[in-house]
């Protein structure tokens, strides 16, 4: 019983890292219709970021829950300083491209980001400072759940519910709304949709940062490359859950996570990924607008 | 005035990057030794670069607005040389013997580097049947390709058999392979097919990586016999070279029959499936026969370029299909320009060669080509040679017109 409630906090871990990185992508993808495949590079940065400014005020002499706070709040400002300026760079000017182009660019941009860090910093594994404190009244529970894993599934909750509020009560929510459902007639609507789509990928980039923290911090190492399998997975939970829909990703998130918790758990590790891909592969056969998703009306 | 702005532009340009790439340019941490490195060099590096790049990247922005607006009716002086047979038959046949003279004016290693862009010139040309004509998104070309590889490492190793014999073979489980994935796939549109046959070709690699017992794992399989020519015993400089020429072969013999199939009437039925999936429907076109063809034949040419590449590394493990490669092959077709067999080959040379002799820059080799994707895309996103659909021209005798 211990192992399978073992299996299904891990898989609820996972998953909440997953569901962060999607909502980025999906909320991406809802408004210009467009895999950002430098949504995981996004991720990466975010996650040195961390460590960088971590590191520095370790060592002059900072110490506890007060590096945690900085380092995410710098992460956070830094990826979605990133993402809005990828998108000026490499999306915006391709808005009346055919489709293929800006996917194209987007992998160039991926590539470009991974070999930044790689140049910049080290292509060695580097150790990440554990920055969750213990929490004491965890104590008796240590064996099942870490204080890491609570802190990722109590954030990944409370980022979801504050993202469904914005989106649905907030102007810039409305307004991001619109945009996804019809482009042109919010344009006409006095919709500014440069704005609205700078501020999709700043959320969607700060997001990210936020799950590159805690997983950084939660499996201990981080390098340039990271970023590419977490995207890979992020966006299969994605689309997974329905793409553009907010709690499709986190429930994509979720199954995904699941899955590849019990698939390694009692069948084999090393198959990890196939499980998450096949689970992919049939979802989409049975299903393919995704869980949640609605299929478009097609008009001829 | 107009001067004053745009060098403001470029200050908050060049702040703005200054800003952005601190915590990564400047500051390196160790975090073993706990020593804290500042390279404020590279800050000055980045502003300066950016305020210059700043100025670079309005100004083409603005020539490319301008071409658009002018550009309207006529064609780019690329397709003039493609359309005009003067100009067009003299380059070709400098070209062809360019082609056949490579590998006695340069050395073994050119030849090596050229047959593997040539190879991925097939590739691209495969690629572009599923991507180009058919308008379906593959993410994961590259596990058709190691079909083919590994149907040649392993056929060889349990059987025995020959290059030749396995060729065909390694083609046909391609193509089977190709039609596995596209019965399950024929539902979906756009995105959802990109992810699924991205999901695809990752399933495949981590199969030959995990299952021991049939692919040997991720350390491959080694010792992959050459082809042979009529029985001849051939030193490594000379199997270079014939492997070369075969390249050479299979290349013309992909881009005559490719030719072909886009003028035929399944060419044209993917092209109208690509346009508009819905009226091309109503003309009576079977949608499922016409992707399943797509996917096969598309399939079938990496499998063949598969078998080539096992047997010109004489080696293969899971290593050498990885997502990037997918990713590789498709911005060969979509710089060459989708649909354009000429854009495709010169995309392939471009994106296959420059690495090869940026070498020397190896560390930033990687960074440029990421980069040249963006710019490429930015700047030029109908490709290098856009591909022109045939029309049919009507032209008016000149006496009649006075």
């Amino acid at each position: 019983m211990d192992y399978f409630l073992e299996l299904l906090l891990g898989g609820l871990t996972r998953g909440s890292i997953y569901a962060l990185i999607a909502l980025g992508y999906t909320m991406v993808y809802g408004i210009i219709e467009l895999i950002n495949f430098a949504h995981g590079e996004i991720y990466m940065i975010g996650a040195f970021t961390a460590l960088i400014v971590a590191s520095v005020l370790t060592m002059s002499g900072m110490g506890g829950l007060s590096v945690l706070i900085l380092a995410s709040v710098v992460a956070v400002i830094y990826s979605a300083a990133y993402g809005f300026t990828v998108e000026k760079i490499a999306y915006k000017p391709l808005r009346q491209a055919p489709r293929l182009s800006p996917l194209i660019s987007a992998i160039g941009m991926s590539i470009f980001l991974q070999n930044y860090v790689l140049i910049a910093q080290t292509s060695d594994f580097l150790p990440f400072p554990s920055l969750i404190p213990d929490l004491p009244f965890m104590e008796p529970y240590s064996h099942i759940i870490g204080p890491a894993e609570l802190i990722i599934v109590l954030t990944t909750a409370a980022v979801t519910l504050i993202l469904t509020v914005f989106i649905k009560f907030t102007k810039i929510g409305k307004a991001m709304r619109a945009t996804a459902q019809d482009r042109n007639m919010a344009m006409l609507l006095g919709v500014n949709v440069n704005k609205v789509i700078s501020s999709t990928f700043i959320i969607g980039s700060a997001l990210a940062a936020i799950g590159g923290v805690l997983i950084a911090s939660h499996i201990g190492r981080i390098n340039f490359y990271i970023g590419f399998i977490a995207g890979i997975k992020a966006f299969t939970a994605a689309v997974l859950g329905g793409i553009g829909s907010i709690p499709g990703a986190v429930l994509g998130g979720l199954i995904l996570g699941w899955t590849e918790s019990f698939a390694t758990g009692y069948v084999s590790s090393d198959y990890e990924d196939v499980f998450a891909f096949l689970l992919l592969v049939l979802i989409l056969i049975f299903r393919p607008a995704g869980l949640l998703g609605r299929s478009p009306i097609q008009k001829v | 005035m107009k001067a004053l702005t745009e060098l403001k532009k470029s200050i908050v340009v060049a702040v703005w990057f200054m800003f952005l790439t601190f915590p990564i340019m400047v500051i390196r941490v160790n975090t073993i030794e706990k020593i804290i490195e500042w390279r404020w060099r590279n800050m000055i590096f980045i502003g300066v670069g950016s305020f210059l790049f700043s100025f670079l990247w309005r100004y083409l922005l603005e020539r490319k607005q301008k071409q658009q607006e002018v550009q309207k009716g006529t064609r780019s002086w690329g397709t003039l040389i493609l359309e005009e047979p003067k100009i067009y038959r003299p380059l070709l046949a400098v070209f062809a013997l360019f082609v056949l003279v490579f590998p006695f004016i340069f050395s073994t290693y050119q030849t090596n580097i050229m047959t593997t862009a040539l190879m991925y010139v097939i590739l691209g040309l495969g690629l572009n049947i599923v991507v180009g004509l058919a308008g379906l998104l593959d993410l994961g070309y590259v596990a058709f390709y190691a079909v083919g590889a590994y149907s040649y490492a392993l056929i060889n190793y349990h059987f025995g058999l020959g290059f030749w014999a396995v060729l065909p073979v390694g083609a046909l489980l391609a193509a089977f392979f190709g039609i596995l994935l596209g019965f399950p796939v024929l539902r979906l549109r756009g995105d959802y097919l990109a992810i699924v046959t991205l999901g695809f070709g990752e399933i495949i690699r981590l199969i030959l990586e995990n299952w021991n017992a049939f692919s040997f794992g991720p350390s491959g399989i080694a010792h992959i016999p050459r082809p042979g020519l009529l029985g001849l015993n051939l030193t490594l400089n000379e199997s270079i070279v014939y492997m070369y020429y075969l390249i050479i072969l299979f290349c013309l013999l992909t881009i005559f029959i490719i030719n072909r199939l886009q003028d035929s009437r399944i060419g044209r039925a993917w092209i109208a499936l690509r346009e508009d999936e819905i009226a091309c429907q109503a003309m009576g076109i079977d949608k499922t026969k016409t992707k399943l063809t797509a996917f096969a034949l598309g399939a079938t040419w990496a499998g063949m370029v598969g078998v080539i590449f096992a047997a010109k590394t004489t080696f293969v493990n899971p290593a050498s299909f990885t997502f990037l490669e997918s990713a590789m092959i498709l911005s060969i077709v979509v710089l060459g320009g989708m649909g354009s067999i000429v854009g495709v080959f010169i995309a392939a040379m471009i994106l296959i060669l420059t690495p090869e002799y940026l070498r020397a820059f190896s560390n930033y080799r990687m960074l440029l080509f990421g980069a040249v994707m963006v710019l490429m895309m930015v700047f030029r996103p109908q490709g290098i040679v856009p591909n022109v659909r045939r029309t049919y021209k009507f032209r008016i005798p000149e006496k009649e017109v006075r």
